[in-house]
């Protein structure tokens, strides 16, 4: 893959909430960077920072009590993290969308649909009543809603999971941001609706030359559709690569972990599969080492005490793990190999 | 929407019904009678019974009471001779619908700006001060509330008259002190709804569309906080219209209030049946009012009892 544009880039941020409990260190040290046109994969368990991480990109967490201490995030070279609210607003709906994880109480249900998806439009000059509606009109079209005249009139109560999150989807969409950001679109609905939303999300891109980033934590939908995968894990990036990469050349024990504990259509019936076991990292006082180290069936003495420092594996597909320096034991962690069935 | 309309309508005219019958049998399970004067004659009293139909079996003289009811008459009264209950109705409503109304309209619009304000600077002292105002409303009773006033407003600083009900300026304080315990309701209720609301995953979408806080907040927050709050709009008018009393005694204002009050210590049964029955329709219509309206509110309410 040669050197694309950069249309987003974050740069170790690290992003935190006070809570009764104390400081919870949601987001610790994460980089990565989204190109123009790819579709950029982000999986990992919950509460391991990925959702935080992507509202971070439109500052959509609520501050305070969310708070930043460090990095930054480059939308087009401007830092999102020192954006006044004015351009916060600019870039919002219009530069970058955002469809959320639950279609059903993502929408207001007060509000008719047509409504809901012209208030993007809410501070475009000169743009009339008629030339709005036209815009929602085409976008629910082109989203795959049927009948638009009448699903313009009606409220989110009225519509079906499927069709709310192509609602969702028409919102994100409506004033072609150059880039959308998916939280889990498609973990509410069922797997012939999800199927149809992928596909679309495809169709668009090809269409339109968004960019999107996919968090999801299911791995089926990252090897459909994605072009580089980040795994997260305990608010930190344990790999990233191409799906290919990932998928056949895995590096991380943890991401090692992610696959085993899935089933997919040539796993032998007699195959058990393999949970990680153990629980994820207590972000109000984070591991001194690989946030993984309890939970990981390789960890050295040296994973509990000092981070590991991201090594490049190839042009693009880089790890933090302890495994991979020179003098620790050699794993092979490649659950599949390449080409053999 | 039609046809929720009349299914509400029909359910409020049974409860109507309903309270009629079960008043007007339990006013005669009260101790005492009408009559008893110690100058009345037993020859006088007969006579008395007989006028007013008690001398009749009980279902008979509800079926005479609910044929009245179907012309608008709640008959003589028993104690306030030659006067029917029509009349002292007519007389004394307009005054305690006045001051009802005005306490109503000063609550809502009060408790509403408390609440949004107070939510929207949750933490700070603004939030502060209107919870403080809040407790302050649910816990001072409004005959001492209306007593304080009085004293400032009215004697120590000679602001506004203490008694009676003869222009504006003499319906500000017994409105105040009628209205303030519902301003603390309201916007307590306000404030807590605000900021549920607040945290519903469409706010955040309403946000990621780029809308200004100013919108997000009016069209997306307060439309959906509301609903709490028109819900209380039925038990919030019977607590004002049942605060009449107290306040509109405290304030000498010639409403309904004393002539209730006086009823049940007389024994005045048609007095007591027509003014229930009254003071009930008229709440039963409010509820009717804010049953309707909410369905304005909330599409999902009118569609889902279709």
């Amino acid at each position: 893959m040669a050197e694309q544009e950069k249309i987003l880039e974050i740069k170790n941020l690290v992003f935190s909430f006070h809570t009764y409990g104390g400081v919870v260190q949601a987001v610790r040290n994460v980089s990565y960077e989204l190109r123009k046109g790819e579709i950029l994969g982000i999986v990992g368990e919950s509460g391991c920072g990925k959702s935080v991480t992507a509202q971070c990109i439109l500052r959509l967490n609520p501050e305070p009590p969310g708070f930043f201490s460090g990095g930054e995030i480059l939308f087009k070279g401007q830092d999102v993290v020192k954006m006044s609210q004015k351009e916060l607003r600019k870039m919002r709906g219009t530069e970058i969308g955002f469809i959320f994880q639950d279609p059903m109480t993502s929408l207001n249900p007060t509000m008719r649909i047509g409504r809901q998806i012209e208030e993007v439009f809410q501070d475009a000059k000169g743009m009339s009543r008629a030339e709005k509606k036209e815009k929602a009109l085409n976008i629910m079209r082109m989203v795959g809603i049927s009948d638009v005249e009448k699903r313009y009139r009606q409220y989110p109560h009225e519509l079906s999971g499927g069709m709310k999150q192509r609602v969702m989807i028409a919102i994100a969409l409506v004033s072609q941001p150059s880039m959308i950001i998916c939280d889990e679109p498609t973990t509410s609905l069922d797997v012939t609706i999800e199927a149809q939303i992928l596909d679309l999300l495809l169709d668009l891109r090809e269409r339109l030359d968004t960019s999107i980033i996919m968090i999801t934590h299911d791995l089926g939908v990252i090897a459909r559709l994605c072009d580089r995968v980040v795994v997260m894990y305990g608010g930190q990036v344990m790999e990233t690569g191409t799906v290919r990469e990932i998928f056949y050349d895995t590096a991380h024990p943890y991401t090692h972990g992610l696959m085993s504990s899935i089933a997919s259509l040539d796993t032998d019936k007699n195959t058990v599969l393999t949970p990680i076991s153990g629980s994820p990292p207590d972000l109000f006082s984070p591991p001194a080492g690989c946030p993984f180290a309890p939970r990981c069936e390789y960890a050295m003495k040296i994973c509990y005490e000092r981070p590991p420092q991201e090594v490049h594996l190839s042009e693009e597909h880089r790890t933090s793990c302890w495994l991979q320096h020179e003098l620790a034991p050699k794993v092979d962690l490649r659950m599949r190999k390449e080409g053999a069935k | 929407m039609a046809k929720y309309i009349a299914k509400r309508t029909v359910a409020a005219v049974v409860t109507l019904l309903a309270l009629i019958t079960i008043v007007f049998f339990l006013v005669r399970l009260m101790p005492g009678e009408p009559f008893t004067n110690p100058k009345l004659t037993p020859e006088i009293k007969a006579n008395m019974i007989a006028y007013y139909g008690f001398d009749k079996p009980l279902p008979v003289q509800y079926v005479e009471y609910l044929k009245n009811l179907l012309h608008g008459d709640f008959g003589f009264s028993m104690k306030y001779t030659n006067r029917t209950v029509n009349d002292i109705i007519g007389e004394t409503f307009p005054f305690s619908a006045d001051l009802g109304i005005r306490a109503l309209c000063m609550a809502v619009s009060i408790g509403l700006v408390l609440g949004i304000v107070a939510a929207r600077n949750r933490g700070n002292g603004i939030d502060f001060f209107c919870v403080i105002v809040a407790i302050l409303g649910t816990s001072i009773p409004d005959f001492i509330m209306g007593a304080i006033l009085q004293y400032f407003f009215g004697i120590k600083w000679g602001l506004l008259p203490v008694a009676l009900y003869k222009g504006i300026e003499y319906t500000i304080l017994p409105a105040t002190a009628l209205a303030f315990y519902t301003i603390a309701s309201v916007s307590r209720l306000m404030r807590a709804s605000m900021l549920e609301v607040v945290q519903q995953d469409y706010i955040k979408t309403a946000k990621s569309k780029g809308l200004s806080d100013f919108r997000v907040t009016v069209k997306h927050q307060i439309r959906n906080a509301i609903m709490p709050v028109i819900t209380l709009m039925g038990p919030m008018v019977a607590s004002v219209l049942t605060g009449t009393f107290v306040v509109e005694s405290i304030f000498a204002v010639p409403g309904m209030g004393k002539y209730y009050v006086d009823s049940v210590n007389n024994n005045d049964y048609s007095m007591i049946l027509g003014m229930t029955v009254f003071y009930g329709a008229f709440l039963i219509l409010c509820n009717l009012i804010v049953d309707i309206l909410y369905g304005v509110v909330d599409p999902r309410i009118r569609i889902g009892k279709k």
